[in-house]
């Protein structure tokens, strides 16, 4: 396409000299000149088209009325509209009703998985095993109860935060500041031999250790030790332990207390049709009731 | 002697050539920067904006001197994934009062422009210490040690008035109770009317790391908890042409 560089002597220099050396003249290719030429030409349409010169009230707007925001609300209201009449109805039947419904089961379970890779991970796990502290979602053992309801209250307003009045909430004293160090090793041990997971580190402190759970500890977590989902008071019988059942931890829980929050999903965070999907999908996890 | 020949003389005089390259720059400079200082539709008033209390303040600038904006931006874009995910995109108010502001450039962790409430405070204390403890994916390195270093708010109101000098609107008020409100906003039992008064409803008093002292965890999580926090979208009505 170029044209070829004319020969020496049949070009001009421009002039320019150094040393000697001198610099032909060659025109610019043409196809280079014109697409020079088109950018400019491309760079002024831009400038009508689209929002861009700051004049003295306001910049222009552009004649193609291009606005970032209402891009982003269209989006958002075009997949909301695809769905709205799903996310009515699993907002509206029974929670109980949704898994007869193999339609808005199946629904539930895919976007509740988003919604819990995006809102519940970071505490739960991306598997919902959890954490030391954050409890695994997947098995039998529930706090609050595993119901579709229970996990519903759950998610919706939280547990022992501040931001939402009706949020669960229970608080274990911090025995420490009630009972001797005697009688806290004493209850430890008699703690430790229910669970089956563990030992009791002295088990000549066991019995004494009974009376000072009967005492202190039954009202919440029951004279059997299987805990009490009204108040959140964890089953100590069996061999799940959310913060650890070795002889440190149960000493450290007892003396401090543990007071676990988890933050309201409900409110700003999240739609009543999220917080069911949700739900559903921590329920099928494996331990719903 | 046409323009072009002229154009010799700036070409051979070094002198004349900075003077006029200076003037073409400035030219450029005046005509992209002095319009956002009155264009009304660069400058959205929002309701709920406060200037951070000298804790949260106080916490900002430990997240800047360990380099969070590094890994984490501060600023939600208008597209429809990340609304979906981190919430309400980011106004331009709601740096308003960062000097600098924190919006970021790279996201190796996430957005954290509406970190604020979005997690416990325990979950903070225990993923700063630990991340990996909570997220097993992550590789943010550990930042435990902050909770063993203490504060005290020996130059909080020089802060507050550095950065009043800049525009932040704190009161004489709030720069004569810094010290106090500085260690108000960790004792929920104490007496933090003063704080709430000068600052709104929505500060948030917490022991923020569950441990006795003010510690740098405190302040950085107490900034962490009110990020996206303060204004109400319930009530936002987007304006299109911004």
């Amino acid at each position: 396409m170029a044209r070829q560089p004319k020969k020496k002597n049949e070009v001009e220099t421009t002039g320019h000299e150094w040393d000697g050396i001198e610099e032909y003249n060659n025109p610019l290719p043409r196809w280079w000149l014109w697409i020079f030429y088109a950018c400019i030409v491309w760079g002024i349409w831009y400038t009508i088209a689209y929002p861009a010169w700051p004049m003295v009230q306001g910049a222009t707007q552009g004649y193609l009325g291009w606005s970032t925001r209402a891009n982003v609300a269209e989006e958002i209201a075009t997949a909301e509209a695809a769905n709205s009449e799903i996310n009515e109805r699993l907002a509206s039947v029974e929670l109980t009703a949704i898994a007869d419904d193999p339609e808005l089961a199946g629904y539930a379970r895919s976007a509740g998985e988003a919604v819990f890779k995006t809102w519940c991970a970071q505490c739960h796990g991306s598997g919902a095993a959890g954490a030391k502290g954050y409890p695994n979602l997947q098995d039998d053992a529930w706090l609050w109860g595993g119901t579709m309801e229970d996990i519903h209250y759950s998610i919706a307003h939280g547990i022992r935060n501040e931001d939402d009045p009706d949020a669960r909430y229970s608080e274990m004293p911090a025995f420490g500041d009630i009972l001797e160090e005697p009688q806290i090793e004493q209850v430890v041990n008699y703690v430790m031999s229910m669970s089956p997971a563990y030992e009791p580190q002295d088990a000549s402190l066991v019995s004494a250790g009974e009376e000072v759970y009967l005492d202190n500890c039954a009202a919440c977590h029951g004279d059997d030790g299987k805990g009490d989902i009204f108040q959140g008071a964890p089953n100590l019988t069996d061999a799940i332990w959310l913060y650890g059942g070795d002889y440190e931890t149960v000493k450290e829980t007892v003396m401090n207390s543990r007071f676990g929050v988890m933050p309201p999903m409900g409110g700003a965070q999240l739609t009543e049709a999220k917080i069911r999907a949700v739900t559903t999908y921590v329920h099928q996890l494996g331990g719903g009731e | 002697m046409s323009i072009l020949e002229k154009h010799k003389i700036l070409e051979k005089n070094i002198t004349l050539l900075s003077i006029f390259a200076f003037l073409v720059v400035t030219i450029g400079g005046i005509v992209q920067i002095a319009p956002l200082f009155w264009l009304e539709n660069t400058i959205e008033d929002v309701e709920g904006m406060r200037p951070y209390t000298p804790l949260e303040l106080t916490g900002r600038d430990i997240y800047v001197r360990e380099g969070c904006y590094v890994c984490h931006s501060q600023m939600v874009r208008p597209m429809r994934d990340e609304v979906e995910r981190y919430g309400h995109y980011s106004l331009a108010a709601e740096s308003q009062y960062d000097h600098p502001f924190q919006w970021g450039s790279k996201r190796t962790g996430p957005d954290l422009a509406r970190v604020g409430g979005r997690y416990s405070d325990e979950w903070h204390v225990d993923h700063m210490r630990d991340p990996q403890s909570v997220v097993p994916e992550s590789v943010m390195p550990k930042y435990g040690f902050l909770e063993n270093r203490m504060i005290e708010p020996t130059y909080i109101a020089d802060l507050l008035k550095t950065h009043s000098l800049i525009g932040v609107p704190y009161t004489e008020e709030m720069i004569e109770n810094a010290a106090a409100d500085f260690e108000a906003q960790i004792d929920p039992f104490g007496d933090y009317d003063g704080l709430i008064e000068r600052y709104g409803e929505k500060v948030n008093v917490r022991n923020f790391d569950g441990q006795p002292g003010i510690s740098e965890a405190d302040a950085l999580i107490a900034y962490l908890q009110m990020l996206g926090t303060l204004v109400d979208f319930s009530t936002f009505t987007p304006v299109a042409s911004r």
